[in-house]
């Protein structure tokens, strides 16, 4: 897997952010088994307390959990996958609206829009 | 955590000329340093101390509890500089020689690690390349199971394909039990492989903490603060 890392920002966080991507995008569901930290250290080319401190962090968020000597797990919680996805939909809405707004579109126009834009993908 | 090198107030005075003040350091144990600082600006005097080869004019310096010295250098895995080999050698007189130099010496991870970085036991050290000779060296220190690893300037030199390889032995023989510094001034190529930096410049300290925590406040890359802090 090729990631390009934006040094500016700190890299667990980046790590972080990949892994929730692929909870919401089903590629890893509840059980799932992370890869071991050295491993993705490998293969991500950083630091592998890194990716321990990466792991942590969403085990402190309640997106994963470890179990001693057998590795770091999603999690099972479908509420907390659920509302990760939701929180996620209100980052991407959040910054189409202000995009949006920055052009000059009224919300009325924007909902127009966004309807019209949804029928024709239909 | 336990702390594996420790250093308070130390200087170094090579007559009038001022090559280290004051430096604090201190590295945990399973952490990576990484010693970043232009040409001359103090970074080898420091390794060399560390290392024992030198002695400092004034402060203080620990590693693992002990003063440097004899028994650390059994912990400490550094080349000095690049003509400790013999001109005569071929690879596998480089690595008979280091076993028996030294007691940690794992002949195991050091075949490993020729065959990683596609070197021939057969080629004479004088035929390297300067690429090969810096993949070379940093095999016969990481062959060592030391505390602290030491690598001046592993980058230096070699081209984007040698460096990719040398990054990648570095994070694989990386373990949780032992700690490393790595002095370097190309920093853009590394910087995710360090948990602390330090910037030095003549002979100071600049700057130095978590390398994640200083992203986060300043918002930038550890290779734009470097930039930062030496114009």
């Amino acid at each position: 897997m090729n990631i390009v890392f934006d040094d500016k920002t700190p890299i667990y966080i980046q790590i972080m952010n990949i892994i929730k991507k692929q909870i919401i995008s089903k590629q890893l569901r509840g059980g799932d088994k992370l890869a071991s930290v050295r491993d993705l250290s490998a293969e991500y080319k950083v630091n592998p307390n890194t990716i321990q401190r990466a792991y942590k962090e969403l085990e402190r968020e309640g997106f994963a959990y470890t179990q001693r000597g057998m590795g770091t797990f999603i999690t099972e919680d479908e509420k907390i996958i659920y509302k990760l996805k939701k929180d996620t939909a209100k980052g991407a809405m959040d910054t189409f609206i202000e995009e949006m707004k920055n052009l000059g579109f009224t919300s009325d126009e924007i909902i127009e829009m966004v309807t019209g834009n949804l029928k024709e993908e239909e | 955590m336990s702390t594996v090198l420790e250093a308070r107030g130390l200087a170094k005075n090579y007559f009038t000329k001022k090559a280290l003040k004051d430096v604090d350091i201190t590295l945990e144990k399973g952490k990576i340093l990484g010693f970043l600082g232009p040409n001359g600006s103090g970074k080898t005097t420091f390794i060399k101390i560390v290392a024992g080869i030198l002695r400092q004019s004034s402060g203080e310096i620990f590693i693992e509890g002990t003063k440097p010295g004899v028994k650390t250098k059994a912990m400490v895995s550094y080349l000095p500089d690049k003509n400790y080999l013999f001109k005569w050698m071929k690879i596998k007189d480089a690595v008979e020689f280091f076993k028996d130099f030294y007691e940690d010496f794992d002949e195991k991870r050091c075949k490993e690690l020729l065959e990683f970085m596609n070197l021939e036991e057969e080629s004479k050290v004088t035929s390297l390349s300067k690429g090969m000779m810096e993949k070379l060296n940093l095999t016969l220190v990481l062959s060592r199971k030391a505390k602290l690893y030491i690598l001046d300037e592993p980058l230096a030199g070699v081209d984007p394909v040698a460096r990719e390889k040398i990054l990648d032995a570095i994070i694989q023989n990386y373990n949780e039990d032992s700690s490393m510094i790595i002095t370097t001034h190309l920093v853009k190529d590394i910087e995710r492989i360090f948990d602390d930096v330090a910037f030095i410049k003549d002979g100071e300290i600049m700057l130095s903490g978590n390398a994640e925590d200083l992203r986060l406040e300043k918002g930038k890359s550890i290779d734009e603060i470097f930039r930062e802090v030496f114009e």
